[in-house]
């Protein structure tokens, strides 16, 4: 029996674990993730294992750390680079952007650049500024870039196996108020493609379209809306780049009514790339515009302002209803 | 420091006498690892030797001139509107041949977008070179074949490529070496800074070689250092030496011991070869606005190729008919390139959407499809309009 209760926390250490046993050009790559394991201990025991040529503490400097990486996946490695927190990626932005997104294109094809980069983002710890934003359009918006995020433990696993062995750089994102979170894997079974959605719930009325940490939020909405007699469903997108725009399609057009929810900004975030999808697509089966809940065109707030900025149960209930009135 | 001084500091200096081109220091220092003099004559150096027969003197003659011609060839065919842009390297040619000669063939060079002499001693075709200043590619070839990675155009990022791949190699257990050139101007960017911090720590068997060709663009050396910039080295536990980057010999002498140091596994060194860059720094840029024709003039005396002629005259390494038959080969050479590049087809329309990812992707699949029927109403239309 393969199945198993644990943190995503300890899915991402197993499936890490897991990659380095299998393959051994997988590296390790980023601030304290060696004896420390990670300031979240996502690394915890790897380098005791495996070696510190295998997982490697890195000096403090984020375009080093990709920059090198993509270095030895030039040379045929397949580095893991952890960047210690979502605000702490920016100095390492060029690099991934000029550089390891085009490199595969700008090579006509002829080199391949296996990077996974791990960035533990979102808000709701309480945390000090940059410890708390989500700019994962930052990069979906990057061609060559893939951009990913699971909900859960077993997507955690097997999301983080899938990427590693991905030919293209994948950007991982960590929903990080959720890593102590609790969920069965199935260490035997792939659940499906890396960049499918799934239907996290199953309703009639209305689709609530979110990923990563707005995933659990948007379960409990629909648990609370079904009190009310809504019939909500759930859309798990799991992938921002590419989005699985089908999925999201044949929901809609089941339900005619759309609201995106994430963390991140709504002006200019992936809600708005969903809403505008949904309007090319299936104009005709809507019954309301696609409503976005997120963070505001604000720098993230302080930890005692910041229940006021994420979207939580009750806004994305209010954005339900408005939907629900057109 | 105190008030008084810090006043002083902050009070405006009058720019014409502290930025003056023509009056700019050119002196490389007593530092400067040199064994062929600008009038051609062989001077012994204690930390470096070279000895070299008549015929690998007459070939890297042969290099220089190649890529010379080369290099003029493709300023003609920008002026002519082949080439959207070139970068021309007039005047380094000692420094990019004697780094390129240096190198073994399991190397791996991490070039700028520049270093067409070294990308010639790595058997790239120069016509090759050419296509992304065409507007065709970004880069036409295959870094694989001979070692020489795709020209980084962002200044600097491709330092750290080459210390992450030296990193790989070691741990490989290989004892091959790479090289990362950059300029006076990268010097300043942080990814320059980091590769030198990580290749350091990790002792990564890379050498650092920086052209210090005098400008980044409009920006003279003292905009990016106050000390010379191979004692920058020092600071992060490594060597750095400074050569005569228009003396081939000592650039390949330099460049050789800093590659078996690193095949030795005593880690990077920083190479700066002190050189000038004769022309702009690209076809779109105008060096007189910023800089003095006698500066040029000082440097001209100073030729790499002029240099080494005059040695091998003198030496009798070479006779008359080598010189002749060069000619006639860069003439060639020349004519090869023009015909090359004025026969480069633009990409089909559809190769848009090649290559973005490895493993493929749906929104670009989608993209593909959309641009493939918009591509082919054109057609209908054509077939209903005859």
């Amino acid at each position: 029996m393969a199945v198993e209760k644990m943190s995503i926390a300890k899915a991402l250490n197993e499936s890490l674990r897991l990659a380095l046993d299998s393959d051994p050009k997988v590296l390790i790559m980023g601030e304290d993730v060696g004896k420390l394991g990670g300031v979240f201990r996502i690394t915890d025991g790897l380098q005791k294992d495996f070696g510190e040529d295998r997982v490697i503490d890195t000096p403090l400097a984020e375009s080093g750390i990709v920059g090198t990486a993509i270095g030895l996946a030039l040379r045929g490695y397949r580095p893991i680079v952890e960047i210690q927190f979502d605000g702490f990626v920016f100095p390492a932005y060029d690099q991934i952007v000029t550089q390891l997104a085009k490199m595969h294109a700008r090579a006509l094809g002829k080199v391949k650049l296996p990077v996974v980069v791990r960035i533990p983002y979102g808000g709701g710890i309480g945390a000090v500024e940059h410890h708390s934003e989500s700019p994962e359009a930052l990069f979906a918006h990057v061609a060559g870039l893939k951009v990913v995020s699971p909900s859960n433990a077993s997507d955690a696993y097997w999301m983080m196996q899938q990427a590693v062995q991905s030919d293209d750089p994948v950007i991982f994102f960590e929903p990080k108020r959720r890593y102590w979170d609790k969920g069965e894997v199935d260490t035997e079974s792939i659940p499906g493609p890396l960049h499918k959605a799934v239907t996290a719930r199953e309703g009639g009325d209305l689709t609530l379209v979110a990923y990563g940490p707005m995933v659990k939020v948007c379960l409990e909405a629909a648990a609370a809306a079904q009190e009310e007699g809504k019939s909500i469903e759930v859309l798990d997108l799991r992938s921002m780049a590419p989005i699985d725009f089908d999925a999201i399609q044949k929901s809609a057009e089941k339900t005619g009514r759309v609201v995106v929810v994430h963390e991140a900004p709504v002006f200019y975030g992936s809600g708005a790339e969903i809403a505008a999808r949904i309007t090319e697509r299936c104009f005709y089966h809507l019954e309301a515009p696609v409503l976005r809940v997120g963070g505001y065109h604000v720098p993230y707030p302080p930890a005692r302002l910041e229940d006021e900025y994420l979207p939580g149960l009750d806004r994305v209930l209010d954005a339900v209803d408005r939907s629900l009135a057109f | 420091m105190t008030v008084e001084s810090t006043a002083a500091a902050r009070k405006p200096r009058r720019a014409s006498k502290r930025t003056s081109a023509a009056k700019k220091p050119q002196s490389a220092g007593p530092q400067l690892v040199q064994l062929l003099t600008p009038e051609g004559e062989r001077v012994e150096h204690p930390d470096y030797s070279i000895d070299l027969s008549a015929e690998e003197l007459r070939g890297l003659y042969r290099d220089m001139v190649l890529t010379r011609r080369f290099d003029a060839e493709a300023t003609a065919l920008q002026r002519q509107g082949e080439l959207g842009l070139w970068a021309s390297l007039l005047g380094q040619e000692a420094a990019q041949i004697g780094s390129g000669r240096a190198l073994r063939d399991d190397d791996y060079v991490f070039p700028t977008y520049r270093e067409h002499g070294v990308a010639w001693c790595r058997g790239v075709d120069p016509t090759n070179l050419l296509g992304m200043f065409r507007g065709v590619n970004h880069g036409g070839w295959d870094p694989n074949s001979n070692n020489f990675h795709l020209y980084t155009i962002v200044i600097g990022s491709q330092t750290l490529h080459a210390t992450g791949y030296a990193m790989g190699v070691a741990k490989d257990g290989a004892d091959s070496a790479v090289i990362a050139y950059f300029g006076d101007g990268a010097s300043s960017q942080g990814d320059v800074a980091e590769s030198f911090t990580f290749s350091a720590v990790y002792n990564a068997p890379v050498v650092f070689f920086c052209q210090n060709n005098q400008w980044a663009i409009s920006e003279p050396t003292e905009r990016q250092t106050r000390v010379p910039l191979y004692q920058r080295a020092q600071g992060y536990g490594f060597p750095g030496v400074r050569v005569d980057g228009n003396d081939v010999l000592a650039c390949l002498a330099v460049t050789r011991s800093a590659l078996e140091r690193a095949r030795r596994g005593e880690g990077p060194t920083l190479v700066e070869a002190f050189t000038y860059r004769m022309g702009a720094h690209t076809t779109s840029d105008d060096p007189t606005k910023y800089r003095a024709d006698e500066e040029r003039a000082a440097w001209e005396a100073k030729d790499p190729i002029l240099r080494l002629r005059t040695y091998l005259e003198k030496a009798g390494h070479a006779d008359e008919a080598f010189f002749t038959e060069l000619e006639a080969e860069s003439e060639t050479l020349g004519k090869r390139v023009r015909e090359a590049v004025r026969a480069m087809p633009d990409p089909e329309p559809m190769a848009l959407f090649e290559h973005a990812y490895a493993d493929g992707n749906s929104l670009v699949d989608e993209e593909r499809a959309q641009f493939a029927a918009y591509q082919a109403s054109f057609a209908d239309s054509a077939e209903e309009g005859k």
